[in-house]
């Protein structure tokens, strides 16, 4: 049986691509139960604004600029996230990237894109889980969870979204093979549904906001309802799931 | 003996393991029985070597241990770099609180220098520490090494808090898996962070001086299970000399008890220690004569120890971090109420 969410620590959390939309939503979700959250993003500046944010708002959250996507800053980002909030119970793969805009078919996409795109949404999370793996592990008391944001994309196929829909289908899959790995740590997936993001007005411009998902909404579904109660292996809807 | 020149290969087999006393070879898991707590040192190991510029001179820093904020003690090293043995650098000059040395990212103001040791400084930087030496620094490593290492190949697998300057070697020896079979036989495992420090400087006074003062991190549950351990009079196990001096340091300020916290410790065993805690140790091999061999010591009489050597040798053994282990048993322990 899965404990409570007052069982399970979710004290010290790091989430990728946490300086916009969900992974922002997220920060705050995880703050306001009073996680120490360190939040990486690419964007320095950016970054710096929303935690900036956060803290006004009394939480324990502190951001280092890195690039999930690159081979490089994997150990940069784990170093820094352990020193600045300690062992690391909870690890969240937000970060993802579409790949060029406006998305292409993939008979247009070039192999040096659908490359990138796998660098960041799969090759990143995987890296990122093997750095932070063995302390997690040895630190079953603290329910460790390494939780991977999914997509509808990663279920069905749609025009233009290949490269993006693999990489989603592919680290859902990187979850499962982990949990039949690694019983002393929790893999998840969630689908977060159609948000009201920066990204989803990147990859459907003229899509009605009033028919979307707030992001705050989600974050909230997902640390107040899925996380208390997902099993390893499992892929969860953040609404309408729980 | 010959060192590994590097990390080992992928699907290469792990470290070979010499029992001590014994003399025969197995593997990691074989040497531990059900009951035995395994204790491993969780450190990741950050990257501790920067470049600075000192009045157009290129010199070397090392961090002697995690840095504090813009703070970080450092030892400095003359012209040239890893691919001439320490031994044979070149004396760096002399500084002064004040003097100013330029990195790549950042400058280091010189706020103290070692009275004892002038190569060994405290210096304070423009921005956090841990930040530039991720920035700009290199892992440490020697002249015996074929490659500049990358930062993924001094992390061992059970890597989380950046805290040690060189890799906590003897977790090479151990896996997940393997530490997961163990757990299903009945040996429980228990973590710990200790910030190991440089193994060598190449200055023979100061390399009979090392380890210096080595900060670590013993959690509650930790010292939960080695006091039951030590009550039901099972082995403890060090997975690795820092780990060794951790649990003997922390018993030795406790009077033979154990307390959770963070602490530092500047225990140096040798063969007049007695054992408080640890029945057991795995390690890497090193020659007669330097710290390490003095530490094993404190678990069997040197004659056992040479003796190991030679059938390590006979055996074709590798020293260093990348090289081949021991597991090593204490000859007798001091048993105290716990």
């Amino acid at each position: 049986m899965m404990g409570s969410m007052e069982e399970r620590t979710m004290k010290r959390v790091l989430i990728t691509g946490g300086s916009q939309g969900l992974g922002l939503s997220l920060a705050r979700s995880f703050g306001k139960r009073e996680a120490k959250v360190v939040v990486v993003a690419r964007d320095a500046e950016r970054l710096e604004a929303s935690v900036r944010g956060l803290r006004k708002e009394g939480l324990d959250v502190q951001g280092i600029a890195f690039d999930v996507g690159s081979k490089e800053d994997i150990h940069r980002i784990a170093a820094m996230a352990e020193e600045l909030a300690g062992p690391i119970d909870t690890l969240v793969h937000n970060a993802s990237t579409l790949g060029p805009l406006p998305m292409p078919e993939l008979s247009s996409l070039s192999c040096e894109a659908f490359q990138a795109v796998l660098e960041t949404n799969l090759l990143g999370p995987f890296r990122l889980t093997k750095a932070l793996l063995g302390s997690m592990a040895l630190r079953p008391e603290s329910s460790p969870t390494v939780l991977f944001v999914s997509s509808d994309a990663a279920t069905s196929a749609y025009p233009g979204w290949g490269a993006y829909g693999v990489s989603k289908a592919a680290a859902d899959h990187l979850m499962r093979s982990f949990a039949a790995e690694v019983p002393e740590v929790r893999f998840l997936s969630v689908d977060p549904g159609e948000m009201d993001t920066a990204m989803h007005r990147d990859a459907i411009p003229d899509a009605d906001p009033a028919t979307l998902a707030r992001p705050d909404a989600v974050a909230e579904a997902i640390v107040g309802q899925v996380l208390p109660k997902a099993a390893t292996g499992s892929r969860r809807l953040a609404l309408g799931d729980a | 003996m010959s060192p590994a020149t590097g990390p080992r290969a992928e699907g290469a087999p792990g470290p070979r393991i010499l029992g001590v006393p014994g003399y025969e070879e197995r593997a990691f898991e074989e040497f531990l029985r059900p009951g035995d707590l395994l204790v491993v040192n969780d450190a990741a190991t950050l990257p501790a070597s920067l470049f600075a510029r000192f009045r157009g001179a290129r010199l070397e820093l090392r961090f002697v241990s995690p840095p504090e904020g813009r703070t970080a003690r450092v030892l400095l090293f003359g012209a040239g770099d890893y691919h001439t043995r320490t031994e044979d650098r070149p004396a760096p000059p002399v500084l002064r609180p004040g003097d100013r040395l330029e990195l790549r990212t950042s400058m280091a103001r010189v706020t103290h220098v070692d009275p004892q040791f002038l190569r060994l400084l405290t210096v304070e930087l423009d921005a956090p520490a841990l930040q530039v030496a991720y920035a700009e620094g290199h892992p440490v490593q020697y002249a015996y090494i074929e490659r500049p290492l990358d930062l993924w190949d001094v992390q061992t697998p059970l890597a989380g808090r950046p805290w040690a300057v060189e890799a906590p070697s003897a977790s090479y020896m151990t896996s997940l898996p393997a530490l997961r079979r163990l757990r299903a036989q009945g040996v429980s495992i228990a973590t710990l962070t200790h910030a190991a420090g440089l193994s060598s400087t190449g200055d023979a006074r100061l390399d009979a001086a090392l380890p210096l003062a080595e900060r670590y991190e013993l959690p509650l549950a930790t010292v939960a299970a080695v006091n039951l351990a030590r009550t039901e009079g099972r082995r403890i196990v060090a997975l690795g000399t820092t780990v060794a001096r951790a649990l003997e340091g922390n018993a030795l300020r406790g009077g033979g008890q154990l307390e959770a916290g963070r602490f530092e410790t500047d225990l140096r065993l040798g063969a007049a220690s007695p054992l408080r805690v640890v029945s057991a140790i795995y390690t890497g091999v090193h020659e007669e004569g330097v710290s390490h061999f003095g530490l094993l010591e404190a678990f069997r009489p040197a004659g056992d120890l040479r003796h190991a050597l030679e059938e390590s040798e006979r055996r074709g053994f590798l020293t260093h971090e990348f090289g081949d282990g021991w597991f090593v048993e204490a000859a007798a322990r001091e048993v105290l109420p716990a």
